[in-house]
């Protein structure tokens, strides 16, 4: 199955994606994530001003076929959400990494980012499972 | 599902004509009491129908049904065995089936004495000391499961012990039980057998982290359908970091007489009569998860439970029966006394079979699993391909087959008059289908079963729409899940279904 993982972006073992631009990070889930989540319907966003450590749940995307947490992939706080996808949790599928973006962090530390997986090691992860 | 070559029935609100009246209700015998105003409604919005209308209704839906007394059902996890028809005459006995809620326990002797019969018999069958039948249903017996593991730990004085454990190969349920209880997860991973990851449960239980552990849950065997070969292991590393052991009870079906949890070292278990012990289940109905506790968690039952109050060495005279609450009760989880009517059908099979016949259920429910499993294994794959206890777990696509899932073969199933199985669970196994034929199916069914799952190999390589746009005979064709999913409409009355249409646009 071939998976889109843009080169720019860096990747968690849990299938999200993180675009780090100074100190804000933009977050989503990866397109291998929702191919195998399939048609996404509903989304629950964390709140802005919540404070989340890496590793930890801070919302859920749930699929015809299950739901998932979505965990933070680095340290910060949550300074802005997609509301488009309240109505419209399908941006999810159809553009995972442009309009289907999740949430922006303002990054406590941006070393943090240091241990995801680049496109290729990502890539390599997909295939195996 | 519905039943193939029927047509499909109209909902009871398109029937209804204003003003038609079905019953005519007798002159009223009592003083008129004025119901408060704010309480009556000008609308109440009920369908109205004839007698015969609303009896043809609900017997032509009756027969769009697909249930086990029609057809196949290998819905994995679920246990949908064969319901024996003497529960229900059982539970129709007038002297059950009419006694008051309300009754004194004098009264209700013969009653107590089935649940308290009902409670020994689950205790001896998985090993444990005491049984309380109060959960309604699987997901409440968990509940109870962990609350008194929590409770159990304050008692001692201990409030640090928040984590429970949990297998990714678990039931669903099992985290959702653990967080409602206050409970925080780890999840462990399973290794390339299917068992627990034992380095991954060791590190969590190791050092600092063990004073936090307050539990595991378990589902034996697992959602793979395997039994875990180090489960001795697993609840002595839970148990040296002072945690206590929950076996999830919903796959019992492949244990009975021949594993009792409680020898394995468990300490609470929940039963699913409602599966196991073919109590009617799948249409949402009452259930009952009784559970099962060691010596060390018995004060803290839910209860009442049944005891005998005076006992009697007279073999022509009964003991007398009496319901009591546990001294550190977790407390009641039920009105009265639990679903009783599922009591009584789970006391009828248990009585019906005996020990012995027990036995053979569970040696026939992975005879059968284990047949299926190996007639399948050239036309699909089956990532964990190893003798399997009454369920086994394979992979919904085909190598070379781009487009074609794990639904999809399972709605063309419905096109061969068989229930699709369980589909995209457990979520570790990509497309996963898993499928539970139970004891109750003959070889021939079986046979049946395993043509349709080959045939649907072959027409997925050589004709793949006649599963992407299955099902084809049913009276519904494919359902928008999505939709069903994002809007919601809960209630069928006609103006709700113009509202939906209208907010669709």
């Amino acid at each position: 199955m071939a998976v889109n993982t843009p080169a720019d972006l860096k990747y968690a073992a849990t299938d999200e994606w993180l675009r780090l631009e100074g100190d804000t990070a933009t977050i989503g889930v990866s397109d291998f994530a929702q191919e195998q989540l399939n048609d996404i319907v509903f989304v629950e966003l964390p709140e802005v001003g919540k404070t989340v450590s890496k590793g930890e749940a801070f919302g859920v995307v749930e699929s015809v076929k299950a739901a998932a947490d979505l965990n933070a992939p680095i340290s910060g706080t949550v300074i802005e959400v997609n509301t488009a996808l309240q109505d419209t949790p399908e941006l999810i599928n159809s553009d995972p990494f442009g309009d289907g973006w999740i949430a922006r962090l303002k990054v406590t530390d941006a070393s943090g980012a240091d241990d995801l997986m680049n496109a290729e090691a990502y890539k390599a992860y997909c295939a195996t499972r | 599902m519905t039943a193939p070559g029927k047509k499909t029935e109209p909902l009871i609100y398109e029937i209804s004509v204003t003003g038609r009246e079905g019953v005519k209700m007798p002159d009223c015998d009592v003083p008129e009491t004025p119901l408060p105003d704010e309480l009556i409604r000008e609308e109440v919005g009920l369908p109205e129908v004839s007698e015969l209308q609303a009896v043809r209704h609900f017997v032509n839906l009756s027969q769009l049904n697909h249930g086990i007394d029609t057809g196949f059902y290998p819905l994995g996890s679920c246990t949908m065995k064969y319901n024996p028809k003497v529960n229900e005459d059982v539970a129709r006995l007038p002297g059950f089936a009419f006694l008051h809620p309300l009754t004194d326990d004098e009264g209700a002797q013969g009653a107590l004495a089935l649940m308290h019969q009902l409670q020994e018999w689950l205790a001896e069958i998985s090993g444990f000391t005491a049984v309380s039948l109060q959960p309604a249903a699987g997901a409440q017996g968990e509940l109870a499961g962990i609350l008194m593991i929590r409770k159990y730990h304050l008692d001692r004085g201990d409030s640090e012990r928040k984590t429970i454990l949990i297998p990714n190969s678990a039931h669903g349920t099992n985290p959702a039980t653990a967080a409602m209880a206050g409970m925080t997860v780890i999840e462990l991973p399973s290794d390339d057998k299917g068992n627990v990851d034992l380095e991954a449960l060791r590190a969590a239980c190791a050092g600092d982290n063990a004073p936090t552990i307050a539990g595991m849950m378990i589902t034996v065997p697992s959602t793979l359908g395997l039994f875990d070969s180090n489960i001795l292991e697993i609840n002595r590393i839970v148990h040296e970091a002072g945690g206590l052991m929950y076996m999830d009870g919903a796959n019992m079906n492949s244990l009975l007489g021949i594993v009792k949890p409680g020898e394995l070292g468990f300490d609470v278990m929940h039963y699913n009569l409602h599966k196991t012990f073919s109590t009617p289940h799948g249409g949402g109905g009452p259930g009952c998860g009784a559970v099962g506790v060691s010596e060390t968690l018995k004060p803290f039952l839910p209860g009442p439970i049944v005891t005998i109050v005076e006992d009697t060495n007279d073999l022509e005279d009964a003991p007398l029966y009496g319901l009591h609450m546990p001294e550190k009760s977790i407390g009641r989880l039920k009105a009265f006394h639990g679903n009783f009517g599922m009591h009584n059908r789970a006391y009828a099979y248990i009585r019906t079979y005996g020990g012995d016949g027990l036995r053979e259920v569970s040696r026939h429910a992975v005879l059968n699993a284990n047949y299926v499993r190996v007639n399948l294994a050239d036309d699909y794959h089956i990532p964990y391909n190893r003798y399997c206890a009454h369920e086994f777990v394979m992979e919904g696509h085909f190598e070379g087959v781009e487009g074609v899932h794990a639904l999809d073969i399972s709605k063309r199933l419905m096109d061969y008059g068989i229930h699709p199985p369980t589909n995209y669970f457990p979520l570790i196994v990509h497309e996963a289908l898993l499928i539970e034929p139970t004891e109750t199916e003959d070889k021939a069914t079986l046979d049946e079963f395993i043509s349709a799952m080959r045939k649907i190999a072959e027409e997925a390589k050589t004709n793949p729409e006649l599963l992407t746009e299955a099902p084809h005979i049913t009276p519904v064709k494919r359902l928008d899940e999505v939709r069903a999913a994002k809007q919601l409409v809960l209630c069928c009355r006609p103006e709700f279904l113009t509202a939906a249409a209208q907010a669709e646009g």
